[in-house]
C-alpha cells in the first residue's frame, strides 16, 4: 500500500515539476503560451513514444538499446513507402515492421538466452545498417496530411495535436494490455522472473511480447520522425539515453516490476522544457547539447544510487 | 580410445576453443585470405597476376597498417570486457583526441597538443570509471552518455578553433603513412603498446584484479578488492588508450573530422568478441583480439570488392557480434 502511495506521490511530484518548469518559462518569456506549448509537444513526440517503448521493456526486466534504430528504420520505411502508395496502408506496414522488428529482438533474447543488453546493443547496430540499407541518403517524403496532422491544436482549442496523438496511441496500446492478462504477466516477469514462472507464467513469451510492445511504440515514434521531418533520416538520433533518464526520471526502477508509462511521459515533457528553457536563455545550442547530455547521465547515475539504496534496505 | 570421456564432444570443444581462442582464429583468418585471394586472384599473391614475389608487401602492409588502429581500440574493449564493461566511448574520445591534436598542433606547438589530446582520453575516461565504479551506473550506458556529451563538447571547441586551421604533427604522419621494411611504421608503436597490454593482463595485480572483478564481483570484493579504484583506474586507462589510437588514426587518414574514428567505434567491439573475450567479464585475451582485427580488415576488404553497401556492413558486424556471443553462451552454458 505504502508503495502505490509512494509512487503516486513521485508522478505528483513529477507533475509538479513540470508546472514550476511551465511557470519558470513563462517567467522567463513573458509571450510563452499556447504555440510554445503546442511546438513543445510537437518536438518531444518522438521522444515521447521512444520513451514509452523503453519504459515497457524496463518494466519486464530489460533494456532495448536498439530503440533509435528501430526508429530510423521506420521513418525511412515511411518515407519510402509514402513515396509509392496512399497513407494509410504505408502506416499499417510501418506499425506492423516494427511490431516485428521488437518480436525479432525479443525473440533473439529468449532464443540465445544471451542478455538482453547485449543482444539489442548488436541489434542496434544491425537496425542502423538496414535504415541505411533501405534509404543510403536523408530523402522520400511523407504524406501532406500526415505532417499537418501533429501540428496546431485546431481539433481540442488549446491542446495540442501532438499530444493529443500521443495520449490517444499509447491509451490504444497499453490500457488494454495493462488489464488484460498480459499485462500483469508483464509486472510479474519484471519483478521476479523466476516466481513468475513458477506462478505459471508463460515468461519467454511475455519478455517478446514485450519487446514486440516496444518495437511498436518505436514504429509510432519513427513515423512521428518522418511526420516532423517530412523526410526519412537513416541515421538514429539521440533518443536512446533520453528515454532512458526519461524512465528512470519518471520512476520506472531500472530492473524492473515497478513504475508505470504516465511518469516517464511526463519525465520527457521535463526534459524538453529543460532544453526550452535553456534556448529560452540564449544558450548556444551545442552548450544545450551538452548540458542536456550531462543532465541525462545524472538522473541515471541518481536512478541507479537510489535503486542501489533501495536493493540495499 | 582408451581415453575416458565424460564431456560431450561439443562442450570439450568449447573448452578448447575457451582456453585457446587464437589458434582457431588464426585458421579463420587464412581461410578468410584464402577465399579472398579467390574472390580476386592477385591481390594476395602478385605472381598469379604476372607479377614479382609471392605475397604482396603492399598488400600485407596496408592490411596491418589499418588493423593497427582498430587494434588498438579493440585493447579499450578487452580490459573494459574483462570487468563485464564496455567501453563505447571510445571511439569518441579517439576522434576527439584526433580533433585536439591537429588544432592545437598550430597553436601551441605539438607537444602540448598532444599532451592535451591524452588529458581528454583520460579526463572522459575518469568520468566513465567513477559513474560505473562509484556510482553503479552500468558501463554502457555510462559510456554512452560520456559519449554524447564529448561529441557536444568537440563540436562547441571546434566553433572556438575553427578559424586557427589544422596541422598534423609530422611524427604522427611518419608513425601513420611511412613504411620501414615494406612495414608501416605504425608498428613501432603498436609492438610497444601490445606488449604493454599483454604483461599488463597477465603479469601485473591489476590484470589479476580485472580478472577477479569480472569472473566474481562479490567474491573479489569479499577478498578486499577496492572495487571502484580498479574501475577508475580501467576506465581512465581505456580513454587514454583510446586518445592514443585517435591520435595514430590521424597520422593514418591525415584529415579532421567530428566523426573520423566514429566508424571504428562497432568494429572494435566486433574484434574483441571475435578474439574471444567474453562481454560478461573474467574471460579475454589480446592476442584474439589483434588476430580478430585483422580478420575484421580482411572481411572489410571482401566487403568493399564484392560492392557492398555501408549498411550491409554494419549489420554484418551486428550479426557477428551477437552470433559469436550467442555460439559462447550456448557452448560454455555459461552467461
Amino acid at each position: 500500500m505504502s508503495g502505490i502511495i509512494r509512487k503516486n506521490a513521485w508522478v505528483a511530484g513529477l507533475l509538479a515539476l513540470l508546472v514550476v518548469l511551465l511557470v519558470a518559462t513563462r517567467m522567463i518569456q513573458p509571450g510563452f503560451g499556447v504555440s510554445g506549448l503546442e511546438s513543445i509537444a510537437r518536438a518531444a513526440l518522438p521522444f515521447v513514444f521512444a520513451t514509452t517503448g523503453m519504459a515497457v521493456v524496463v518494466i519486464v526486466g530489460g533494456i532495448d538499446l536498439s530503440v533509435a534504430s528501430m526508429m530510423a528504420v521506420c521513418a525511412v520505411t515511411a518515407a519510402v513507402l509514402m513515396e509509392r502508395m496512399a497513407g494509410v496502408p504505408a502506416i499499417l506496414i510501418v506499425l506492423a515492421l516494427g511490431l516485428a522488428m521488437g518480436v525479432i529482438n525479443g525473440g533473439l533474447i529468449v532464443a540465445t538466452r544471451v542478455p538482453d543488453i547485449v543482444v539489442t546493443l548488436a541489434m542496434l547496430f544491425v537496425w542502423e545498417g538496414v535504415a541505411l540499407l533501405i534509404l543510403e541518403s536523408p530523402g522520400g517524403s511523407t504524406a501532406d496530411w500526415l505532417q499537418k496532422s501533429i501540428r496546431g491544436s485546431f481539433l481540442i482549442p488549446g491542446l495540442p495535436n501532438a499530444l493529443v496523438i500521443a495520449t490517444v496511441c499509447i491509451a490504444v496500446v497499453w490500457l488494454p494490455i495493462r488489464r488484460a492478462r498480459l499485462g500483469i504477466a508483464i509486472y510479474a516477469t519484471g519483478s521476479d522472473e523466476r516466481a513468475a514462472f513458477r506462478s505459471g507464467v508463460a515468461v519467454g513469451r511475455t519478455r517478446i511480447a514485450a519487446y514486440g510492445i516496444c518495437g511498436l511504440f518505436s514504429a509510432f515514434g519513427g513515423l512521428s520522425l518522418a511526420a516532423l521531418t517530412g523526410i526519412g533520416e537513416p541515421v538514429p538520433g539521440p533518443y536512446l539515453l533520453a528515454s532512458v533518464a526519461a524512465v528512470v526520471l519518471g520512476g520506472v526502477v531500472l530492473g524492473g516490476g515497478r513504475g508505470g508509462l504516465l511518469g516517464p511521459i511526463i519525465a520527457v515533457f521535463i526534459l524538453r522544457i529543460v532544453r526550452t528553457i535553456l534556448t529560452l536563455l540564449a544558450v548556444d545550442p551545442n552548450v544545450t547539447t551538452i548540458i542536456e547530455g550531462t543532465i541525462m547521465v545524472g538522473v541515471v547515475m541518481l536512478g541507479t544510487a537510489a535503486t542501489m539504496r533501495g536493493a540495499r534496505t | 580410445m582408451s581415453m575416458v570421456v565424460t564431456d560431450p564432444p561439443l562442450v570439450r570443444f568449447g573448452r578448447f576453443l575457451r582456453d585457446n581462442p587464437v589458434i582457431p582464429l588464426v585458421v579463420f583468418l587464412f581461410v578468410l585470405v584464402a577465399v579472398l585471394e579467390i574472390m580476386r586472384p592477385g591481390i594476395v599473391t602478385p605472381f598469379r597476376a604476372g607479377r614479382d614475389g609471392v605475397i604482396s608487401t603492399f598488400w600485407l602492409g596496408n592490411l596491418i597498417k589499418f588493423a593497427i588502429p582498430l587494434a588498438m581500440l579493440a585493447a579499450c574493449q578487452v580490459l573494459t570486457m574483462l570487468t563485464a564493461g564496455i567501453d563505447l566511448s571510445a571511439g569518441i574520445v579517439a576522434t576527439v583526441a584526433a580533433f585536439v591534436c591537429a588544432t592545437l598542433s598550430s597553436i601551441w606547438g605539438v607537444g602540448p597538443a598532444v599532451a592535451t589530446a591524452l588529458l581528454a582520453g583520460l579526463v572522459v575516461g575518469v568520468v566513465n570509471g567513477i559513474g560505473v565504479g562509484l556510482v553503479r551506473v552500468h558501463p554502457l550506458i555510462m559510456t554512452l552518455g560520456t559519449g554524447l556529451i564529448a561529441t557536444g563538447v568537440l563540436q562547441v571547441y571546434q566553433r572556438l578553433v575553427i578559424n586557427a586551421g589544422s596541422e598534423i604533427p609530422g611524427f604522427l604522419t611518419w608513425l601513420g603513412t611511412g613504411r620501414t621494411l615494406a612495414m608501416p611504421n605504425g608498428l613501432f608503436l603498436f609492438v610497444p603498446f601490445a606488449l604493454f597490454i599483454f604483461w599488463l593482463m597477465r603479469f601485473t595485480g591489476f590484470g589479476r584484479l580485472l580478472f577477479a572483478l569480472g569472473s566474481n564481483e562479490n567474491a573479489a570484493k569479499l577478498s578486499g578488492v577496492r572495487a571502484w579504484q580498479v574501475y577508475v583506474a580501467l576506465y581512465a586507462l581505456s580513454g587514454v588508450i583510446a586518445a592514443l589510437a585517435g591520435l595514430l588514426y590521424l597520422g593514418i587518414i591525415r584529415q579532421t573530422s567530428l566523426s573520423l574514428a566514429n566508424p571504428l567505434m562497432l568494429p572494435s567491439v566486433a574484434a574483441a568478441v571475435i578474439g574471444g573475450t567474453s562481454i560478461f567479464g573474467g574471460r579475454g585475451s589480446y592476442a584474439g583480439a589483434i588476430v580478430g582485427a585483422l580478420i575484421i580488415r580482411v572481411l572489410d576488404t571482401m566487403l568493399t570488392l564484392m560492392q557492398m553497401p555501408e549498411g550491409a556492413r554494419t549489420v554484418l558486424f551486428g550479426l557477428i557480434i551477437l552470433a559469436v556471443t550467442a555460439i559462447y553462451v550456448r557452448i560454455t552454458g555459461s552467461r
